[in-house]
């Protein structure tokens, strides 16, 4: 208890005032959101306006998971997140070959998969090897992975289960270990604690989320893609996603960003944000389901909170490595 | 034994279940109240009976009684101290010798209000159902107030198929169905064919949105 007392005081003293100021404004949102969520919950009455609020409902809770995520972060340390995103990943991972044919002589490649790629990507983040995290799982497991089941001599749906397999990884585990590979960059004059660019990406994906569903709940008409995904509209899609860069330019200040290079970073994340839930809604519909799981009770799963990371964590931690490291 | 080891244990074990395969109840047809019930499922793996008892309500959990094979958990001090101190299990001897003692011991439970776990194939499967023994039969004939509880676990047999050591970490679901209506006059046979199909309907979910693709065994592609 006393170690933690002393390193939250040590947090407060030696952390910049703005952020300080910033991570409260942010909780003080949260607190308020939480608040008019509840209200809402309380005296909505149609069965529609029932579903919308819970819906709201999830995302305010899945922003308190990831306050507490970076929370513990800064608090306790980069590794301590690392291990939070292994746990993470194997969880998604569980949800994406749940609902994935798997056949007898997958088993082995499967099991290592889990304990093995699994904790190998986010220690190889650890020990700071580059040149290995990045190319593990798209090329080594790639190969890997059908040369152990290929042993199982059963060529039905051959290519589909390796396929899926493959993808599973990519998304649960190397897409989303490269958000928090953020704390591993070494940025030169960037003083500020590297869980702040972990706590941008995931800020400004979410935010674009909330917005793209609020901005299309209230001005929505023009359907994106009723086939996909009923609820996307082209009105939603831009008023939240210019919202979601327009807050991502004003958190310049916790990045090494100037304000326009923030606000190019902010329209990656944006659209790479907006694709990956895409992607994985599509992924949804081809195998029937309408979450991925049900780790929060009826919320989805781990990989619906993550759907908006997958795509734009690797694309923005190699934008900022290339140019700022 | 020690007594805060097995409480903790417990724990440990229920948790390990959960973070391997989830282990989640969907109760359809039928709620997670005190009762006395036979609660039958599929044999689908080692972990069929952690799996089941990690989806029950923990107030039910202490009133749930799996029935275990004696000849292995009897084993050895460890084993027993898992399966009767962790797991509430009724050790019974299925050899054959002592049919009656096994009866009145599953019997007594029942009549205490408490419930009870049964694998009726006898053996495991690789994802069908195999046709059921007789026990549950003879079970129900002696105690006609127990109700009747199918359980359907889903894809336990895709985490540790039969004859492989290692286990793949796949959410599994427990299908709690609706309990077995009592017919008069029905025989043996009709009753266990009856009680094998309530099992087996539960296995195709109700809801399109909900199938689950499931080739392991069949090689059939059920979702497309």
């Amino acid at each position: 208890m006393n170690s933690v007392m002393t390193s939250v005081t040590t947090f407060f003293t030696t952390t910049d005032p703005l952020f300080l100021w910033l991570s409260g404004a942010a909780l003080g949102l949260l607190v308020v959101a939480t608040l008019i969520g509840a209200v809402l919950a309380w005296r909505v009455q149609t069965p529609a306006g029932r579903d919308t609020v819970r819906n709201l409902n999830a995302r305010i809770r899945s922003w308190w998971v990831m306050v507490a995520l970076f929370a513990a972060a800064m608090l306790l340390g980069s590794v301590v997140t690392l291990v939070l995103f292994t746990l993470l990943s194997y969880l998604a991972l569980r949800e994406f070959l749940t609902l994935t044919p798997t056949r007898r002589g997958d088993h082995a490649g499967l099991f290592l998969s889990f304990f093995v790629v699994v904790p190998l990507q986010y220690w190889l983040i650890g020990i700071g090897w580059y040149g290995l995290f990045s190319i593990f799982i798209p090329v080594y497991v790639f190969m890997a992975l059908p040369s152990l089941s290929v042993l199982g001599a059963d060529a039905t749906d051959f290519l589909t289960r390796t396929a899926k397999a493959q993808w599973g990884l990519m998304l649960a585990v190397y897409c989303t270990s490269h958000a928090p590979a953020l704390l591993w960059l070494d940025i030169p004059g960037y003083s500020l604690p590297g869980a702040l660019l972990l706590l941008y990406l995931m800020t400004v994906a979410q935010l674009s989320d909330v917005f793209q569903y609020v901005f299309g709940k209230l001005w929505g008409k023009t359907r994106l893609s009723p086939g996909i995904s009923p609820s996307k509209t082209v009105e939603g899609l831009v008023g939240g996603g210019l919202t979601a860069v327009a807050i991502g330019t004003g958190l310049h200040v916790i990045t090494p960003f100037s304000p326009l290079q923030a606000a190019g970073m902010s329209l990656v994340i944006v659209t790479a944000g907006f694709f990956g839930g895409f992607v994985l809604s599509a992924m949804k519909r081809d195998l029937g389901v309408k979450d991925w799981g049900t780790m929060i009770e009826g919320h989805g799963g781990v990989l619906d909170r993550l759907d908006s990371i997958v795509f734009s964590a690797p694309l923005f931690f190699h934008l900022t490595r290339y140019w700022f490291t | 034994m020690i007594p805060l080891l097995q409480p903790a244990l417990r724990h440990g074990l229920l948790g390990l279940t959960r973070l391997l395969v989830g282990a989640r109840a969907s109760w359809e047809g039928s709620a997670p109240v005190d009762v006395p019930r036979i609660y039958f499922a599929n044999h689908t793996s080692h972990l069929d009976t952690l799996a089941v008892m990690a989806a029950l309500p923990s107030e039910l959990r202490t009133r749930t009684h799996p029935v275990a094979a004696l000849d292995y958990w009897g084993g050895s001090a460890l084993r027993r101290a898992i399966a009767v101190g962790c797991l509430n299990a009724l050790l019974v001897d299925r050899t054959g010798k002592a049919t009656a003692e096994v009866m009145d011991a599953m019997a007594a439970v029942l009549e205490s209000g408490q419930s009870l776990i049964l694998f009726p194939e006898g053996t495991r499967g690789d994802g069908t159902v195999a046709p059921f023994k007789s026990g549950l039969y003879h079970l129900s004939q002696r105690v006609p107030n127990a109700e009747l509880v199918p359980v359907f676990i889903e894809n336990l047999h895709r985490v540790m198929p039969k004859g492989m050591p290692l286990l793949v970490p796949l959410i599994c679901t427990m299908r709690f169905g609706a309990p077995l209506e009592a017919v008069a006059g029905e025989d043996k046979a009709a009753f266990l064919e009856r009680a094998r199909d309530a099992l087996v309907s539960l296995s195709r979910p109700k809801s399109p949105s909900a199938s689950q693709p499931d080739s392991q065994s069949t090689g059939q592609r059920t979702a497309q």
